[in-house]
């Protein structure tokens, strides 16, 4: 366990040193870290502080939470296909960030956007979970899945195709695909709440998903409260995903590629896959979020495009497996 | 500065119109006595499909001439003519509403949907698009286009001959330029080869994007604006709604670099357009310029 801990923590910090030395600006490494650290209030520092921790603390945050949702869920679920972004947990988040910022309640009071986007998450994760059911099956899963995705991409598009502002619609992309660009430490404090309730609540579920792979009467005689379990899922997923996509819009596919491809290295339990996957995410978006500046600097190339590039073939090798296995 | 309210001035504009109406039976009647084979009648119908097309026609055609104008001149964010606007029958820049009214002319710009101008033109309906302007030298060429193409040739003259009059007043010779950065939505600079910077230069700023290499229009990392560290940074205005790409503007890094109390902001209905209205964002830029640099307004 430990030699896996130590490599992922060491790449993490690497990836996020080197999000804190790679931008437009291209200023040199050594000038860049001690204006971020001595701050000599000079224009470097600006950008060090204000500009590329941001958006490093950011990368580090919502990618460990999206790692950790993935890897609850597919415990939870014992279906390696279940992720936030695929299942319309991040689309309905979205949907729910969209309405409160074009009612104008986003501005009514500090903390009314991420709420939002957690309202908008759980009422996603409800609706699939209800339809799919406890014990529903991967097609039904996904099937439910889609069905909410589409609903709330086509909501969150018409509301911002509704809205005055003309900048409103162009930025349907932003919410489906999302992006750190131009973020700043607001949005950091913006995220941070309900993303630390919601990492803590995911962090506890380990023994109950330990305890499920036998099934769930095997789990129920070891004194597991499966509908507690199931509600400290739906709530802490909800609480990070809905953070998450409140300041960065929908990012896919990180739950799912991270959680998979750790798996055989924790020996797939659940409990080790929780952590590891919280730290491997916290790396996939690192490096991705470095992808899309060194890519294309000047032209916000948005998160999801890597993410979706990364996980998309990995989702039909997944699917493709599921379904040798059945036969 | 009186002067260029008298030229921007939309209800100035029409007076002045009232009485080139008054006059212009017997001229036109001279004129066609003199040169009847010099040009066929202006147009009667004159629809206007374009924003900035829509303003040059309102400053320039002839009482009646003009029937409609584009939606978007409605919008006093975008229009500095809205009210004037709102006196004329509004078209949405779709062909098929446009056909209907039957114009004997159709203006737009260049930029406008070729679909609808091609369809128009199809159609058999005259269609005369006029470049955006990129510089105030501009401005007065598309005030003599519009007037050749509504046939208001001498008006036109006479309009762009007091654009240049009160440009020349206006524009700066101050010794000392600060720098400053035109910032808009999304990270958006626009640099000297654009009618906004050169509305800038002319109200004696340096424009620090040109110096970085943004000629003209494109995105600016805002980390190049934190590295460019200009001496004002003009946004542009916000829209109702909201949008991530506005709230570029509430950066941190942005914020610091507007300390100054005189920050101004870039009010598009006096901006977007190659009109004389331009003459109204100079004179107020040069008003904050005045203020950055303490020797008061």
């Amino acid at each position: 366990m430990s030699r896996l801990a130590i490599g992922l923590c060491l790449l993490v910090i690497a990836l996020f040193a080197a999000s804190l030395l790679i931008g437009p600006a291209g200023t040199a490494p050594g000038e860049s870290l001690s204006a971020l650290i001595a701050g000599d209030g000079g224009p470097l520092t600006l950008v060090m502080r204000e500009i590329r921790l941001p958006r490093a603390i950011l990368a580090l945050m919502i990618g460990a939470s999206l790692g950790l949702a993935g890897a609850a869920m597919q415990g939870y679920l014992r279906n390696p296909l279940a992720e936030p972004g695929l299942i319309g947990v991040s689309g309905s988040a979205a949907l729910g960030a969209v309405l409160s910022l074009q009612t104008g309640l986003a501005a009514a009071f500090a903390l009314a956007l991420p709420l939002s986007a957690l309202l908008g998450a759980l009422i996603g994760m409800g609706l699939v979970m209800a339809l799919a059911g406890p014990r529903g099956g991967s097609l039904t899963l996904i099937l439910a899945g889609i069905a909410v995705s589409a609903l709330a991409a086509a909501l969150t598009s018409l509301v911002l195709n509704l809205s005055p502002n003309p900048f409103a619609a162009s930025e349907i992309v932003f919410w489906m695909m999302g992006s750190l660009a131009d973020r700043s430490l607001t949005h950091v404090m913006l995220a941070l709440p309900l993303m630390a309730l919601g990492g803590v609540l995911l962090a506890l579920v380990g023994r109950g998903l330990d305890a499920l792979t036998l099934g769930e009467d095997a789990a129920g005689a070891m004194g597991i409260d499966l509908r507690r379990l199931r509600l400290t899922i739906v709530t802490g997923t909800a609480c990070v995903v809905g953070a998450g996509t409140a300041v960065a819009g929908a990012i896919g596919f990180v739950g799912l590629v991270v959680p998979h491809v750790l798996r055989p290295l924790v020996g797939a339990r659940p409990s080790r896959l929780l952590w590891a996957s919280a730290l491997g995410g916290a790396a996939m978006l690192l490096a991705a979020d470095i992808a899309v500046r060194v890519i294309l600097p000047a032209r916000d190339l948005k998160l999801g495009v890597v993410t979706a590039l990364v996980g998309a073939p990995l989702f039909l090798h997944l699917i493709l497996k599921l379904r040798t296995a059945r036969i | 500065m009186l002067a260029s309210h008298r030229a921007s001035d939309p209800r100035r504009g029409s007076g002045r119109r009232g009485a080139a109406a008054r006059l212009a039976p017997a001229a036109l009647a001279a004129l066609a006595a003199l040169a009847p084979a010099a040009r066929a009648d202006p147009p009667g119908r004159v629809v206007s499909m374009n924003l900035c097309t829509d303003q040059l026609a309102m400053l320039i055609a002839d009482e009646g001439q003009l029937h409609s104008v584009s939606h978007v001149a409605l919008d006093p964010r975008a229009s500095a003519m809205a009210d004037e606007a709102a006196r004329h029958t509004i078209n949405h820049g779709r062909a098929e509403e446009v056909y209907l009214m039957q114009p004997d002319l159709v203006v737009t710009s260049t930029l406008s949907a070729r679909h609808s101008t091609a369809m128009l033109r199809r159609l058999g309906i005259p269609v005369i698009t006029l470049a955006p302007a990129n510089s105030l030298k501009d401005v007065h060429d598309r005030i003599l286009e519009m007037g050749a193409a509504l046939g208001q040739t001498d008006r036109a003259r006479a309009i762009a001959a007091a654009f240049d009059e009160d440009l020349a007043r206006l524009r700066a010779t101050a010794a000392a330029r600060p720098s400053a950065v035109l910032y808009y939505a999304n990270g958006y600079t626009l640099g000297d080869q654009t009618l906004a910077g050169q509305i800038l230069l002319a109200a004696g700023f340096s424009n620090a994007a040109s110096a970085a290499g943004y000629k003209s229009g494109t995105r600016m990392p805002l980390e190049v604006l934190a590295m460019t560290v200009p001496d004002t940074v003009i946004t542009s205005s916000r829209y109702p709604g909201a949008s991530r790409a506005e709230d570029i503007m509430d950066h941190p890094v942005v914020q610091t670099l507007r300390r100054t109390t005189t920050a101004a902001t870039i009010a598009d209905h006096d901006w977007l357009c190659g009109t004389p209205h331009v003459l109204r964002a100079i004179e107020k830029l040069v008003h904050t310029r005045r203020a950055l640099q303490g020797d008061g307004p």
